[in-house]
Parts: C-alpha cells; sequence; structure tokens
C-alpha cells in the first residue's frame, strides 16, 4: 500500500529529537529520509521481552552479510525476526557504526564536542519516557537506517557519504509485536547526516 | 611475573575480575580455537564492552595487536598489545544451542558426560549470572583466533586455518575488568564434527601503560580514549 491512505501513525520526528513506540504484528511502519542523507538510529525489541532484543551481530552471522537491505531480517537474541525490511529504495544501511555518544564523541573528536547531542541522550530520553525499566542495560548495537558505513577486506571501516537521498524511504514489516526505539542523529561531526541533519518522517499502517 | 598459568577445556567458560595492571594472554594450544569474549568494568557493569564504539574509533573491522578494546563510555577496557593471529573477529556473534544441535548434533551431559555440547549462549549466559548479569548484558562479543571475511558485497565468509597451534593474544587490562570467556567453536566454523578447543590462560603482571605506548599511539581517538581512561582512575 502507499504509506498515507489508512495510516494509523504519520509522524515527522525532527533531527536530535526521537521516538519509542510499539508495532504489532503484520504492522508496517515506514521511515522518509525526508532531505537526503539522514541516520535514523534505531533499535528494536520483543513486545513482551525487552531482554529479547535486535542483536547486530547475530542478524549479519544469519544472513551471511555485513550490510543490511531489502529481505533482511532483523533478528532478536533468540535468532527469530523482529521486524523484516519489506521495501528499500536506499538499499545499503548499517548496523555496526553504533549510535553516537557523549563520550564516544569526545574520543573521536575531541573534548569541544563533549556537550553536543548525541544518540544515545536521544535513546535514554525516550526509555525513561517509556518506563517500564528500559535503561542503559538495553541498549545494544543499533541499525543505522540511512547509513553507509563499508568495510574494507583488510579489516577497515569507513564512513561514507551519499547512498541516501531526498524522499528515499524503507518499510519495516513486523514479524512480531515489536517496541522501536529511534533517534534521528544530531551528529555534526561526520557526514553521516550530510553536516546537517534533518527530519525523517515515520507512517504505520 | 605469573600470576596465573591454566587451561580452558574445549567448550568450556570462565570469568574473572582482571585488574589494570595485569595481563591476559590467549594462547590457542591446538590451533583452530575459538573464544567468545565480553567485557565489563568492574566498579560499574553498565559500562561494558562495546563493538560499534572500539570499531568506528579505531576505523578497523578486525581486531589485532595495536587495538583498544572500548567501553560504551568512552574509555578503554584492554589493549590489544601482542597478537600473533592476526585477526580477531568482532561482529559475528557466537554460537547457541541451536546452532551446535543443527551443525553438529546436540548431546547432553546424561550421554556424553563432561563432554556435553554446551553452547557458548548458554555458557556466557550462566556465567554471566555468577556476577548478577543476564541477557540484557549480552552484547555483541569478541571471537579470539576467528576471521570471518567480508567480501565487497559485505558477504561473510569463516576463513579456516586462522589460527595455527601456538598463535596468541595479549589483553592489558587498563581499568579493572570483569573478563567472560567461553571456549564453544563458531557457529560458522564448518568443521564437519564437534571439535572445541582448549586454550592456555596466563595472567601476568605488567608494566603501567607509558605515554609512548603504541595501543596509545596508534591514532589520535586512542590518544583521548586513553585519556579519559586515566581520567577516571583519578
Amino acid at each position: 500500500m502507499s504509506a498515507g491512505a489508512g495510516a494509523r501513525l504519520t509522524l515527522d520526528v525532527d533531527a536530535g529529537d526521537g521516538w519509542i513506540g510499539e508495532l504489532a504484528a503484520g504492522e508496517t511502519l515506514r521511515i522518509i529520509d525526508l532531505h537526503g542523507n539522514q541516520a535514523v538510529d534505531t533499535l528494536f525489541f520483543d513486545a513482551g521481552d525487552y531482554a529479547n532484543r535486535f542483536s547486530a551481530v547475530d542478524t549479519l552471522r544469519e544472513q551471511g552479510n555485513a550490510y543490511l537491505t531489502l529481505g533482511s531480517r532483523l533478528l532478536a537474541l533468540d535468532l527469530e525476526p523482529l521486524v523484516t525490511i519489506v521495501a528499500d529504495t536506499c538499499g545499503r544501511h548499517d548496523t555496526l557504526g553504533g549510535a553516537c555518544s557523549q563520550e564516544s564523541n569526545v574520543v573521536r573528536y575531541g573534548e569541544h564536542t563533549r556537550h553536543m547531542h548525541a544518540c544515545r541522550n536521544t535513546f535514554l530520553a525516550q526509555a525513561l519516557a517509556w518506563g517500564r525499566g528500559l535503561n542503559k542495560r538495553d541498549l545494544p548495537a543499533n541499525v543505522n537506517f540511512f547509513m553507509n558505513v563499508p568495510l574494507t577486506a583488510e579489516g577497515g571501516l569507513t564512513f561514507e557519504d551519499g547512498i541516501s537521498a531526498p524522499g528515499k524511504y524503507l518499510d519495516l514489516r513486523a514479524d512480531r509485536d515489536t517496541l522501536v526505539l529511534i533517534s534521528n542523529c544530531p551528529q555534526l561531526n561526520n557526514p553521516c547526516n550530510g553536516y546537517d541533519p534533518t527530519p525523517v518522517r515515520l507512517v504505520v499502517w | 611475573m605469573t600470576l596465573i598459568d591454566g587451561i580452558l577445556p574445549p567448550a568450556a567458560s570462565w570469568s574473572r575480575i582482571c585488574l589494570r595492571g595485569t595481563a591476559l594472554t590467549l594462547t590457542d594450544v591446538e590451533g583452530g580455537a575459538n573464544v567468545s569474549a565480553l567485557l565489563y568494568r568492574a566498579c560499574d557493569r553498565l559500562e561494558r564492552y562495546c563493538m560499534p564504539d572500539t570499531l568506528k574509533a579505531q576505523h578497523v573491522s578486525r581486531l589485532t595487536a595495536g587495538v583498544a578494546l572500548y567501553s560504551d563510555m568512552g574509555r578503554v577496557l584492554a589493549s590489544l598489545t601482542h597478537d600473533t593471529c592476526g585477526w580477531h573477529d568482532a561482529i559475528t556473534g557466537h554460537a547457541t544451542a541451536a546452532h551446535v544441535a543443527a551443525r553438529w548434533g546436540a548431546a547432553s551431559y546424561q550421554q556424553a558426560r563432561n563432554d556435553w555440547r554446551r553452547s557458548a549462549r548458554d555458557g556466557l549466559l550462566v556465567e554471566l549470572a555468577k556476577h548478577g548479569l543476564g541477557a540484557r548484558d549480552l552484547v555483541a562479543n569478541v571471537n579470539f583466533f576467528t576471521k570471518v571475511a567480508v567480501g565487497d558485497a559485505g558477504d561473510l565468509a569463516f576463513v579456516e586455518g586462522n589460527s595455527a597451534a601456538g598463535a596468541a593474544v595479549t589483553l592489558r587490562f587498563e581499568l579493572d575488568t570483569l573478563v567472560v570467556l567461553c571456549s564453544v567453536p563458531h557457529p560458522l566454523d564448518p568443521a564437519p564434527e564437534w571439535s572445541p578447543r582448549p586454550v592456555r590462560l596466563q595472567i601476568a603482571r605488567v608494566d603501567a601503560t607509558t605515554h609512548e605506548d603504541a595501543v596509545r599511539r596508534a591514532c589520535e581517538e586512542n590518544e583521548r580514549g586513553f585519556a579519559a581512561t586515566e581520567a577516571a582512575l583519578r
């Protein structure tokens, strides 16, 4: 279906803001990169057992590929899918680069970035607002939708720009009742947001 | 000075708080071992080894000598100071009971006594539970002695023969660190027979990390990471 008609939720999330909410099994979440080159840091949890959460390394190993794309099943620790990418006009998404934090910003860019806004602060703020005991223990390696982090055969890891563009989107179908936690990345120190973080649109039907 | 010298048997688990000023050397006694590892800061186990922060700070996807293992709070828990293997995996997780059963067939304790086929998932969780930790603390682990190659299109392939008999890697602890290990084979290991391998564990006192240290000097990010680590000790 086209997003919009019949949607139960349509929400624009500003850069530096976040969202947390549940998808019922069978529902679809569309994430639209409205202005292009915007990293959307995302975590998924089994809605009935938050300890059974998205596992990046299990997901990559079981699909035999280091990147997420159309058809990727995002697995929980029980090796069963939480959500599946059922449409994708971008083509490649990262799950090894992680979310920025104040502390990792200091390591990567220097002390002057300590008090710049960061995804893990958004994750924590959203988790606190959600309640139900969700906290820092529940923040493993996340997905970065619309972000391109190629690995090299020699064991390198690079941050590249330029795969996403205005209007690109992906659809995630919930394979079970799933809690979704999103930080629309505020990072200003690298090209993951084109040095200009912008809003994304969420549509659920 | 060696403090501990022992063998982690095949498919077994181990944990210990390793103190700053000591180093742990893992030796692949027979070749072909896999050691899944997780690290937590001893005084605050909410602070833990963080695969993404480790990889992106140093722009690496493999672990070897010169690489620091970062916590999720921007500090270095351990440095890889020596390595004769050359590639340790950070991105492909560990075996569950379902993997062991599907790949090699299950064998219970009742059937096989201490040669029973345990999974890394179960071993890590039991070991974590000894320290009050559980599934919520289970994050992406290191696999010492394992290499999973990444092709141009992102395809993953287990590399056989990555670790020869005698290969050794040393972790020097920069903070007091809870170390949890499990020697169950990697789930992508194509070996047709269940063949977990023993690993020698040696802990020794080592000199304090200097400002000229090779891991600290490996990149600007590590200079800042080590400075943040020392700041936490003041």
